[in-house]
């Protein structure tokens, strides 16, 4: 089922006016952000569908922006997100794409710094709730609203062990798992939610582990 | 796990439990989390909604100033007058108006199920509040008896006006306010399912036009109307009236109502009212001549 909690129904708390051209939009950048990891200098985004029909009157602009920089759905700082932006020297280009997508609200966000990029599309499917469905060129499906950690590993036998034995040694139940690849033998990308969000010393640990490139977490 | 409106009754009748508490033992178990802990995170959404309504009758307006001001208008009009629709009524439909008007200002409001449909839940919540006296628990609970239905709806349907027109966000909405009503005033679990269907079918087929794009005109009447709908639903159920097509084939037949409509009737603001000569117009002296495509 897409939407397993009462507060997705009764919630979220939001900085209006749009659940899903506003508050998902925050959580789409905010995801960005987090998988980013570091500062994000400059961004480039997509909309698609009625997002990119009805951005500017919806504030899904300054919504997608308020998430890089870290400001949650009921943020009040969120009203004046493209300023704090402008501010921060931190570069938003929209492109109002007419590509056709699975979902009408539809983004793919391309952020980085002098040291690199990320590529992201998330779709907002209403109420607040967004899925992650592709990262770096990776299908994946990722509701952003339990905590979860994003591997990037070398696709050879025992990679996933390796950290599934470090997740059940610290007692972290898993509860939706995917691992996909571009080809065989070459980059994959493991994506783990758990109930609970992973703690530093797991994920210096996972970084550690066999055939590991990558990672990052969203915190929930 | 409930997954349709039936199952969600039968729980209910089997356990001689509310709606409410279905929703409630649900959400700690999937969560893993106390009752205390799932009570007050609704009793803070409750507070939120409290807030957004004193602050609607406050008076605000919008930064286009396409809405704003009428929930002050119409307590006014109830001071001053006795309206022909009574008193809880105007108030319902004032307070969920008030609600949407902070909403388009962007202001705080809890989205239920959706920021555009924001009003109808709390407007008449707290408007039946003054009659039906209700303790804080009870109104917390009136929250998850409206969730309850609303989860229903998202895992079956769509609760997005992009994804399936207005009668996704205000139907569900409106709807999902009639089932608690019912609850709140001692109406029994299929009462309350009777009165979500019966206001459900009065909202279908009901697009998403909004002018300029923005959550504005119409949504903030539309909740006028969703809340006030939600009440009338809610007596016709407690008086004893059923649905005749059954719940869970009214939000069957609400998904396949929304597949149908075409794109430029799901918030994309290019058809409807958003496309009448007024509505063109507004859109114009909003964003300017270069704004409009096509």
């Amino acid at each position: 089922m897409k939407y397993n909690s009462v507060f997705d129904i009764i919630g979220p708390v939001m900085v209006g006016p749009s659940s899903s051209h506003t508050a998902g939009a925050a959580r789409i950048g905010l995801a960005a952000k987090n998988l980013f990891g570091s500062d994000i200098r400059w961004a480039r985004i997509h909309l698609y569908g009625s997002f990119a029909k009805t951005y500017q009157g919806h504030g899904t602009d300054m919504a997608l922006v308020g998430g890089l920089l870290g400001f949650d759905t009921d943020d009040p700082r969120m009203r004046n997100a493209l300023e704090i932006a402008k501010r921060q020297g931190l570069q938003v280009t929209f492109i109002e794409d007419s590509a056709k997508t699975n979902h009408p609200n539809t983004a793919r966000l391309i952020v980085g710094n002098d040291e690199g990029s990320l590529e992201l599309v998330g779709v907002s499917i209403g109420g607040g709730k967004v899925e992650i469905c592709e990262l770096n060129g990776f299908e994946l499906r990722l509701s952003g609203n339990h905590p979860a950690i994003l591997i990037m590993h070398n696709d050879r036998y025992g990679a996933i062990a390796s950290v599934t034995k470090i997740l059940a040694k610290n007692e972290l139940n898993i509860g939706h798992m995917e691992v996909n690849r571009k080809d065989v033998g070459k980059e994959a990308l493991m994506v783990i939610e758990t109930d609970e969000n992973v703690s530093d010393d797991i994920m210096e640990e996972l970084q550690q582990a066999d055939h590991i490139i990558r990672i990052s977490k969203i915190v929930s | 796990m409930f997954r349709n409106v039936a199952e969600l009754v039968q729980i209910a009748e089997q356990q001689q439990i509310p709606i409410s508490e279905v929703m409630i033992l649900q959400e700690m178990d999937t969560k893993n989390k106390s009752r205390e802990e799932v009570f007050s995170e609704m009793e803070r959404n409750l507070q939120v909604m409290e807030d957004a309504i004193a602050k609607g009758l406050e008076g605000v307006q919008s930064v286009t100033g396409l809405t704003g001001g009428d929930a002050v208008l119409i307590q006014k009009y109830m001071q001053e007058k006795t309206p022909l629709s009574g008193n809880l009524m105007m108030d319902a439909v004032s307070k969920a108006m008030g609600t949407n008007e902070v909403n388009a200002a962007m202001g705080m409001i809890c989205a239920t199920p959706t920021a555009g449909s924001a009003g109808c839940v709390p407007g008449t919540l707290f408007a039946v509040k003054n009659q039906l006296n209700p303790t804080r628990e009870q109104m917390v609970r009136y929250l998850f008896t409206a969730g309850a239905f609303g989860f229903v709806v998202a895992n079956n349907a769509f609760i997005s006006g992009a994804a399936g027109g207005c009668q996704a966000e205000v139907g569900s909405a409106g709807a999902m306010a009639s089932a608690a009503i019912v609850e709140m005033a001692g109406g029994t679990p299929q009462q309350s399912a009777e009165a979500f269907a019966m206001t459900l079918k009065n909202m279908l087929g009901l697009v998403c036009d909004p002018v300029a794009g923005l959550v504005e005109v119409p949504c903030v009447k539309r909740n006028a109307g969703g809340a006030s709908l939600a009440i009338v639903s809610a007596d016709m159920a407690l008086a004893g009236v059923k649905s005749r097509i059954p719940c869970d084939e009214v939000i069957g037949a609400m998904y396949q109502i929304g597949l149908s409509m075409p794109q430029t009737l799901r918030e994309t603001g290019e058809g409807g009212l958003a496309d009448t000569p007024t509505g063109r117009e507004l859109r114009e002296k909003i964003f300017g001549v270069s704004a409009v495509k096509e």
